[in-house]
């Protein structure tokens, strides 16, 4: 069984201080720390489960700068076999329209019967990369999935719904899949691990290469930060003097 | 003045609410002598037809038993056929879990630009333009999209748009149906409703939530005793119950519990639209984190930004002196 799973580097946001960049109007993300998206983790783990499950191929394969190298080595160390890297200056602002084309244009000639993505990146947030991959790839598709096997040529997948459901779906393979965190525990990837892949040898492609016109069919325009001062009353002071004055808030409010 | 059709979506039976909120965007986007219509899709929907009809002046139902759960396969051909023969300017739907599995598809098969998430929408030189937010809700991000002579398409986030009155007005209620032929490659088995907890955090009028910030499970006992002293429930954000910590039960959210206390207080919990959305009726939202940019300060009632190692166990003591 052949898997392709689709990863993103994202940069981490976790108390960091946030900065736009005035003259690019974007967040300025040149001291955070970056890595794998959290939904990819999961679907790379869940990738790998099922070629152990099933025999097969993993392969990673991610749109992003040179540095997105990390992640591909980090999925090979997971048990990927093999990476494809996409990398072009043409993809900086990428709408979710043009990085599926970019996968679906390196996917061109590979079998496969099965593709992943995480759901969500915890950058763009559309969640809309999947879906539009599936199109693009004119296989069948299920969003946000909480568990997955594959019986013969289908996979059986519960996914979330509105309301707090989730439905069962089947799909006939091949088809892609977009996961949701909470599927599995994702292994855990120690250095050596990445080291022991650092000389596997990593394909990478630009734009030009896949025959793939850099277009967007939505634009970012600007980034700004949500107007301060909106919001809620931040207590100020020492431990005791917050409390203190919380507490105070919640007598008023008749919550004590 | 444009045609703006609304994907009206369907809860457990009833239109969802967002129906109402997309019907106050699509009427500003329609323009005065412009058109607002319903596109509803499921099984023995009559009823919630003319309900839509009070507010919309054209509701396109698509009623047949296919189409009985919400599919983004069964749902995009239906919306496709419809949308390829009647020309709409903008399609709205709900950023809701079945339209982010609908809608990308449907994009690329229609090849009209989709807005994902947005919180504003407007025209600017005949183009949909939208503010959405990004990085979890702690950034802003201007968006356009490129000229379209297929329409526009754009998913809206919940409570972006205050809720339209429905009136008494009636508008034209059409019959739709799936295109002929279609064959799926997608079958709905069964829905699974979420597994009865012990406790039903759906009624109980105080929560102490918690959520990544508490870090490993043998810290839960301090917001446990937190929930104790105030005579609350304890809930969670998402990675709490994913790491299997607490029971799905108690998850808050679009994929979770919507609760609707009167006190809510959260606890390391950055306050994702994913878990807000599981918060109705605007209790007194108080929140404890350590990142003054967390999205939930934004929303927020009351915040104390601190180390909740520190704040939670001194809130208790502090909380159990003056309960006596």
């Amino acid at each position: 069984m052949d898997i392709v799973v689709c990863v993103k580097r994202v940069p981490d946001l976790s108390e960091a201080e946030l900065a736009i960049d005035r003259r690019s109007k974007r967040l300025d993300v040149s001291d955070l720390e970056a890595g794998i998206n959290e939904w990819d983790n999961f679907a790379v783990e869940a990738a790998v489960r099922l070629k152990e499950a099933h025999g097969g191929k993993v392969t990673a394969v991610t749109v992003g700068d040179e540095e997105a190298e990390d992640v591909l080595r980090r999925a090979l160390a997971m048990g990927a076999d093999e990476a494809l890297h996409v990398s072009d200056q043409a993809f900086a602002d990428a709408d979710p329209w043009l990085v599926a084309n970019a996968l679906c244009k390196a996917l061109q000639g590979r079998p496969f019967d099965l593709v992943l993505c995480g759901a969500i990146s915890s950058d763009g947030t559309s969640g809309h990369v999947g879906g539009m991959l599936a199109a693009l790839l004119d296989v069948p598709q299920v969003a946000l999935a909480t568990a997955l096997e594959v019986k013969g040529r289908k996979a059986l997948v519960r996914h979330e719904v509105e309301g707090g459901l989730e439905r069962e779906v089947e799909l006939d393979l091949p088809a892609l899949v977009t996961v949701q965190t909470g599927i599995n525990e994702p292994r855990y990837v120690s250095v050596r691990g990445i080291r022991k892949v650092a000389e596997v040898e990593i394909p990478v492609k630009s734009a030009g290469e896949l025959g793939l016109a850099a277009e967007r069919r939505v634009r970012l325009e600007e980034m700004f930060l949500p107007p301060s001062g909106a919001g809620a009353e931040i207590l100020e002071g020492d431990t005791d003097e917050v409390v203190g004055k919380l507490v105070e808030r919640l007598r008023e409010r008749g919550g004590l | 003045m444009a045609r703006i059709l609304v994907i009206a979506e369907r809860v457990k039976g009833r239109i969802d609410d967002s129906a109402w909120e997309l019907l106050t965007a699509a009427r500003a986007l329609a323009g005065e002598g412009g058109k607002t219509a319903a596109g509803l899709l499921g099984s023995d929907l009559a009823a919630l037809a003319t309900e839509l009809a009070r507010g919309f002046d054209e509701v396109f139902v698509f009623d047949d038993p296919r189409l009985a759960q919400p599919d983004a396969e069964a749902d995009g051909a239906a919306l496709r056929a419809l949308l390829e023969r009647e020309r709409f300017d903008a399609l709205l739907a709900p950023h809701t879990n079945c339209m982010i599995d609908t809608m990308p598809a449907l994009a690329v098969r229609l090849g009209a630009p989709l807005l994902a998430d947005c919180v504003e929408l407007e025209w600017r030189d005949g183009q949909l333009c939208g503010v959405r937010t990004v990085y979890g809700g702690k950034v802003h991000a201007r968006v356009s999209a490129a000229k379209s002579e297929r329409g526009y398409m754009a998913t809206v986030r919940g409570g972006a748009f205050p809720a339209a009155m429905p009136g008494s007005v009636a508008g034209a209620v059409r019959a739709e149906h799936l295109p002929e032929g279609f064959a799926p490659r997608r079958r709905s088995l069964r829905t699974l409703e979420p597994e009865a907890g012990a406790v039903d955090i759906s009624a109980a009028e105080r929560l102490v939530a918690v959520g990544r910030g508490i870090e490993a499970q043998e810290n839960l006992a301090l917001v446990e005793k937190l929930a104790q002293a105030l005579g609350a429930e304890l809930c969670a954000s998402r990675p709490v119950v994913d790491k299997g910590w607490l029971s799905k039960s108690r998850q808050v959210g679009t994929s979770g519990v919507s609760v609707k206390p009167k006190l809510y207080l959260a606890v390391g919990i950055s306050g994702s639209f994913q878990h807000m959305g599981g918060i109705k009726g605007a209790p007194y939202l108080v929140a404890i984190n350590k990142d003054r940019s967390a999205p939930i300060f934004g929303v927020a009632d009351v915040g104390i930004v601190g180390d909740l190692f520190e704040v939670v166990p001194a809130l208790e003591a502090a909380v159990r002196k003056a309960r006596g």
